[in-house]
């Protein structure tokens, strides 16, 4: 197992705020050349969960495990562990504008100690024209310098690939393609990806494995193709159901009433109940805190007590 | 179409720094309709909404014309055009954090603009405004009035800016990616309003996205914007399911839910070299047809090393 997540909790605690629990207790595994979507709303907790993986947020409760070692908060001293690489959302801000593109890739060449790769050699891996090594990333349209991150990340030879949201930023028409081209590189390297992203229709393109987060938790964990045909989470449906297809009919999507709840002061029982249309009495007592499908309509038989 | 006109643009161009943005854009909005306004950054779609109201950057040159009536708009001194601005022809933006005033309550910037071009006095704008917050649906319409931008979610934030481009019963709605900022539950809800909204006052809406799935739910017209021209006009079904113009069917081939089915050979970007027109002078920004087939093993264990 490359990335094996129990019982997260994150917190964040600000002073004179309510401690936030962005993250709730999730659970998650990554394989090796394995992808795994994680779709949700914004505020969910989705992109803590990234930054708690790479040890950018501390984590509170459970554990998240690198190939069996836990991996340690990141602070200003050299890491010893490289093995994880993120690639964040926004590809104007994550390169650096004062150097070179080729510069900043060999970072990560040297890092894996890597001297038969150069960062020529990783632009072509990209899909990007050699000599673009010694420009600037403000020469550069935002789908490719999000090619020229995904390349710096990559020259670190990561054995886990973390996207951001790293397709938000991007048009339309670069969104799927910047997708797959990260699927293709992670899954040749044998690396596992985790694609973080509120696009199902791109997480669709490029998962194995989808997983659904709602207000900190993980709702809804599955083959891709099961979760797209047979979506069973309410939650999961209501998603599914909100995207607007371009089939030129004019079809309405359907709207997921109410708003995602603050996180500092979750709805008790299960989180999903006060926007759920299939909402039950048990709902409202006791959290499903069961798997694959948190839902106590899909409750598993050894489950019941 | 019997509905009426509502704006016509006709020969739109605009030039920043002798660089033409926009090259001659025919485009004409009826009432009760919605005209989607398709392209990827950079094809001029939202030069083309803010060269309507005039709110163009610094040093740009409009020609052609903007017809609202028997009114042009290009031609209107400034005075008369800041009170089409907001009144007859409203705008709403992409990021409502951005374009409602955080230090103002919500109340006071809906009536504000009501005071300023229909001259009512404080009671009836305020009347008029909760009345407006109900109509977008913001829950409590009452309460929400003295409330901030920031106490509201982002959906809620793009209702409430909704409900100020509506304040002074603009007959012109130019949207801007008006759920690109949203959650897609939340994008749900914004549409059905704003196609709500389009139905039941009249209202032409020029709704500016990338998103041909938001084009698709509620356009009545699909236009395709590319490199400051309109390539192809026609209603939603027929251009969205029978595109005629190639850069139209590459667009739509790019999409997620197409590309499966797509052949591997022919990205997007391949269709560019037999459009006609020029070429964009920026950089390509496609897949290769092939990736090197045998990237490096992996190392069992990484050596130290400096980055996350």
């Amino acid at each position: 197992m490359t990335l094996d997540i129990r019982d997260l909790v994150v917190e964040h605690r600000s002073p004179g705020r309510p401690v936030v629990r962005a993250v709730a207790g999730a659970s998650l595994t990554v394989s090796p050349g394995e992808v795994v979507g994680l779709v949700g709303e914004s505020g969910c907790g989705k992109s803590t969960l990234a930054r708690a993986v790479c040890g950018l947020n501390p984590v509170t409760e459970g554990s998240i495990a690198f190939e069996g070692r836990p991996v340690s908060p990141l602070g200003l001293r050299r890491r010893r562990e490289t093995g994880i690489q993120m690639v964040f959302q926004d590809p104007y801000a994550s390169l650096n504008p004062r150097r070179r593109v080729g510069d900043q890739i060999a970072d990560g060449l040297r890092t894996a100690r890597d001297t038969s790769a150069t960062p020529a050699d990783l632009l072509e891996r990209v899909g990007l024209p050699r000599d673009f090594a010694d420009r600037h990333p403000h020469e550069f349209s935002g789908g490719q310098r999000q090619r020229i991150a995904i390349a710096r990340a990559l020259a670190a030879r990561p054995r886990l690939l973390i996207g951001d949201e790293p397709i938000s930023a991007l048009d339309a028409s670069a969104q799927a393609q910047v997708a797959t081209l990260m699927r293709d590189l992670a899954v040749d390297a044998g690396a596992g990806l985790l694609f973080i992203s509120h696009d199902l229709s791109v997480v669709r393109l490029i998962a194995d494995r989808i997983a659904v987060m709602y207000l900190g938790k993980i709702v809804e964990v599955g083959d891709t193709a099961e979760v797209w045909a047979d979506p069973r989470h309410p939650y999961t449906r209501a998603l599914l159901r909100a995207i607007p297809r371009p089939d030129g009919m004019g079809v309405l999507p359907a709207e997921l009433p109410g708003d995602v709840p603050d996180p500092a002061n979750p709805p008790g029982g299960c989180r999903f109940h006060p926007r759920c249309p299939l909402v039950m009495d048990v709902c409202r007592d006791k959290e499903p805190d069961f798997g694959p499908v948190a839902c106590w309509l899909h409750e598993p038989d050894h489950a019941t007590e | 179409m019997t509905s009426r006109s509502a704006l016509d643009i006709s020969g739109l161009k605009v030039s920043i720094g002798g660089r033409e943005i926009l090259r001659g854009v025919d485009l004409s909005l009826a009432e009760g309709r919605v005209h989607g306004l398709a392209g990827e950054s950079g094809s001029g779609k939202t030069m083309t909404g803010l060269a309507v109201l005039g709110l163009l950057p610094h040093g740009a040159r409009a020609t052609g014309r903007v017809a609202l009536g028997d009114r042009d708009l290009l031609a209107l001194p400034p005075k008369e055009l800041n009170r089409v601005r907001g009144g007859e022809v409203a705008m709403v933006f992409q990021d409502p954090a951005t374009s409602l005033h955080p230090m103002l309550t919500v109340g006071r910037q809906l009536t504000e603009h009501m005071r300023h071009h229909l001259g009512v006095n404080k009671a009836e704008a305020r009347a008029r405004a909760i009345e407006l917050l109900a109509k977008v649906r913001i829950p409590g319409a009452e309460e929400a009035y003295g409330r901030f931008p920031h106490q509201f979610s982002g959906g809620m934030r793009q209702r409430v800016a909704i409900a100020v481009a509506l304040a002074c019963s603009p007959k012109v709605l130019i949207a801007d990616e008006p759920t690109t900022a949203l959650d897609v539950t939340v994008q749900a809800g914004v549409l059905r309003l704003l196609r709500g909204l389009c139905d039941e006052l009249g209202l032409a809406v020029l709704l500016v996205t990338h998103d041909l799935g938001v084009m698709s739910a509620i356009a009545d017209e699909v236009s395709v914007m590319r490199e400051g021209l309109v390539v192809e006009t026609g209603p939603r079904g027929r251009v969205l399911r029978e595109p005629a113009h190639p850069y139209t069917r590459s667009l739509l081939a790019s999409l997620p839910d197409a590309l499966p089915d797509s052949p591997p050979d022919s990205p997007p970007d391949s269709l560019r070299d037999s459009l006609p027109g020029a070429l964009p002078d920026s950089l390509p920004d496609s897949l290769p047809d092939s990736l090197p087939d045998s990237p490096p093993d992996l190392p069992p264990d990484s050596p130290p090393g400096e980055t996350v």
